[in-house]
């Protein structure tokens, strides 16, 4: 079974106290970039200039912001389909996201792979995936990897609780959990399965419980807290590392956008009381209210990090706008290494 | 054979002789082992066991359970941890044991590996090898049994070898783990037996290069996999009616070498296309099109197809017989191009 991580308020701002001021002021950040990112995004989608499909992520920050603030460059993740915010959160360039976005030649996949597809190498960043669950077993081929090579690198799969039911999941875990590789699974419930409530698709309440199939620990803990999130990662990013094997991390949150765009409620999945309850507990609100509170940032810092922020998104918003096309006689380029 | 004077002239040092399929291909896997440090093995049954058709036999004495892992039945996982670790920078060969099974893990290999250089604008690579026993013929039926090449060849990123015997079996194999991009081995499991002249030291074939496996000057018949030996059984044949076949072994079905096909059709002016899969939406229908494009000018007869029926591959021997096309068919068909003016 699942470990409980306490979730109450106060042990985690008793965490945060004994976090650097350095630590909390990186999840800070790292979640003011997403939130930033996906927000501009969002209404350059409603305002029509994006093609093709946007999956925000904006109120799961602090799983993307607490869970990278524990990796380090080599280490390796793979991403959903919602994945922007593990982009961002792993250093992957805002001109270059901006620009896929947009499908421009300058983008992080030259134009040819769009919201869903961003990746970057350099950064161990994997790849967004269109397909629900396709992104665990290669996280295990890349952690297989780096023992093969003997590297002491780890990698880390985000995936949601709707891809918990897809095979992939189920395979790539058992695969994990039997030759022993330094994985850590990382399941960003966020209770919709696209517009599907998770007692609709799944009988269990936590998916933490299904770690235990494999043999596999697991830890719950509060998706919309960053230090929660990080403590945990951390725990389980080191006992990958040093050969404990893999572990899950299920880190209950929320969506505040829809599943696809900013406003595609055609449906009423969930109601507005449910939407602002969770919203009322928004990650970043709630790292600024305990940095004030507990002397780690003033609230001027904080204000700085947002206004720097916006400078750079808007920067990389003009870079995307002004960069070429991708020429249509390279259509077929990268079909096929040499 | 014609493949001797070939194997001469890629290693003009080789001692020749002869060496089964299955053989040829293990030996093959165990030099580009040797060659590369980054090759490693994974499937099911492939290290303790040496794989269910001893493909893999001896290898894990010699490479140890480093580089030769025994997975769970679990193929999506199995191509996923592939993609993953040719990603960076391994060279994994991954073992789908029967080809049928491809249908439990299609989207790690048709959305995954086809696909991840091209979506990451061209940071990544997937030099994955994927192997697999294709092919009717053992009474292994429906689920074990099919020639799935036109799935595969369908989808950009993908490359598709079907080796007709060994000496293609060993080469084919070497350039799929040398090559940067997924490539898909399709072994023909009633050649996995059968014998050629094999050299002994490692070479490869090229990807995308088809072989004439028979000169002759009255019909082309383009065969893939197992059915070039069943061409060149009725060439043979019909050489003692006075017919001259010509037989090519596109040996690489994606990449297609039609080049090698339209300047063969553009001589002798009539074209058979055979293949154990299905007919209906085959590689023989792609064939005929291109042929019909490029040469339909010197074309005396429509292209003519032969293929299995549009049916699962059945049980029963004298079925499965009459399901998969042979010598006879083969020979059937090209009369039938000659009586056409």
């Amino acid at each position: 079974m699942a470990q409980r991580a306490s979730t109450a308020s106060e042990e985690s701002a008793q965490v945060s106290k004994d976090l650097s001021a350095q630590v909390i002021k990186d999840l800070h950040e790292r979640m003011v970039r997403i939130r930033l990112f996906e927000t501009e995004a969002g209404k350059l989608m409603e305002a029509g200039k994006l093609p093709g499909f946007l999956h925000l992520y904006v109120g799961q920050e602090a799983v993307a912001a607490g869970v990278m603030a524990a990796l380090r460059d080599d280490d390796q993740i793979t991403s959903t389909h919602r994945g922007h915010g593990h982009a961002v959160a792993k250093g992957v360039g805002l001109r270059e996201m901006y620009a896929e976005l947009y499908g421009r030649v300058t983008g992080a996949c030259l134009g040819r792979g769009g919201s869903m597809h961003i990746n970057d190498v350099t950064r161990g960043m994997l790849g967004a995936n269109g397909i629900v669950g396709a992104g665990v077993p290669i996280a295990v081929g890349a952690a297989f990897a780096a023992r093969y090579k003997g590297e002491d690198s780890v990698a880390v799969t985000f995936f949601g609780d709707g891809a918990t039911n897809i095979g992939a999941f189920h395979e790539g875990a058992n695969m994990a959990a039997i030759l022993d590789l330094p994985v850590v699974f990382v399941c960003e419930n966020n209770g919709y399965a696209e517009f599907t409530p998770q007692s609709k698709h799944m009988l269990l309440t936590d998916v933490a419980d299904r770690a235990a199939a494999y043999g596999m620990p697991s830890v719950i803990v509060d998706g919309m807290d960053a230090v929660a999130v990080h403590r945990a990662a951390v725990e389980a990013v080191e006992r990958a590392r040093s050969g404990g094997g893999p572990m899950m991390i299920e880190a209950k949150t929320y969506r505040f956008f829809d599943h696809q765009g900013v406003k595609g409620l055609r449906h009423p999945y969930r109601s507005d009381d449910e939407v602002a309850e969770w919203k009322a507990r928004d990650p970043i609100d709630l790292i600024e209210t305990r940095a004030v509170a507990d002397g780690t940032a003033t609230r001027a810092e904080l204000d700085d990090t947002w206004q720097r922020t916006r400078d750079e998104i808007a920067e990389a918003i003009a870079y995307a706008e002004a960069s070429p096309l991708p020429d249509t006689a390279d259509l077929l380029l990268n079909v096929y290494s040499g | 054979m014609t493949t001797l004077t070939e194997a001469q002239a890629v290693a003009p040092n080789s001692t020749a002789r002869k060496l089964s399929y299955v053989k040829a291909f293990n030996e093959g896997l165990a030099q580009a082992m040797r060659e590369d440090e980054n090759v490693f093995v994974a499937g099911e049954d492939v290290a303790g066991y040496g794989g269910v058709f001893r493909m893999f036999d001896n290898l894990l004495d010699e490479f140890g359970p480093r580089r030769m892992i025994d997975t769970p039945i679990s193929e999506a996982a199995l191509v996923g941890l592939g993609v993953g670790a040719a990603a960076r920078g391994l060279r994994p060969v991954v073992d789908l044991m029967f080809m049928d099974f491809i249908g439990v893990c299609l989207d790690q290999i048709v959305n995954q590996a086809a696909k991840m250089k091209y979506m990451f604008g061209g940071s990544v690579s997937v030099p994955l090898t994927i192997t697999t026993a294709s092919g009717a013929g053992l009474g292994a039926a429906a689920q074990h049994s099919q020639s799935l090449e036109a799935w595969l060849a369908h989808v950009p990123g993908l490359k598709v070898v079907m080796p007709s015997d060994a000496y293609t079996a060993k080469g084919l194999t070497v350039s799929a783990i040398r090559d940067d991009n997924p490539v898909v081995v399709m072994l023909n499991k009633v050649l996995l037996g059968s014998s050629c002249e094999v050299p002994e030291e490692i070479y490869g074939i090229p990807l995308g290069q088809a072989h004439t496996a028979r000169h002759g000057s009255d019909v082309t018949v383009i065969a893939l996999g197992r059915m070039v030996g069943e061409a060149l059984a009725a060439a043979d044949e019909l050489a003692a009616e006075g017919v001259e076949i010509e037989v090519i072994d596109p040996r690489t079905v994606q990449p297609l070498d039609t080049e090698t096909m339209f300047t063969s059709v553009r001589r002798t002016n009539r074209v058979l296309v055979v293949h154990e899969a299905v007919t209906f939406g085959g590689l023989g229908a792609e064939i005929a099109a291109q042929i019909q494009d490029a040469a339909f000018d010197y074309l005396d007869a429509p292209v003519l197809r032969i293929g299995a029926p549009f049916s699962p591959v059945p049980f029963s021997p004298v079925l499965e017989k009459a399901y998969v096309p042979d010598r006879d068919r083969i020979a059937q068909g090209c009369r039938r191009l000659l009586e056409r003016s």
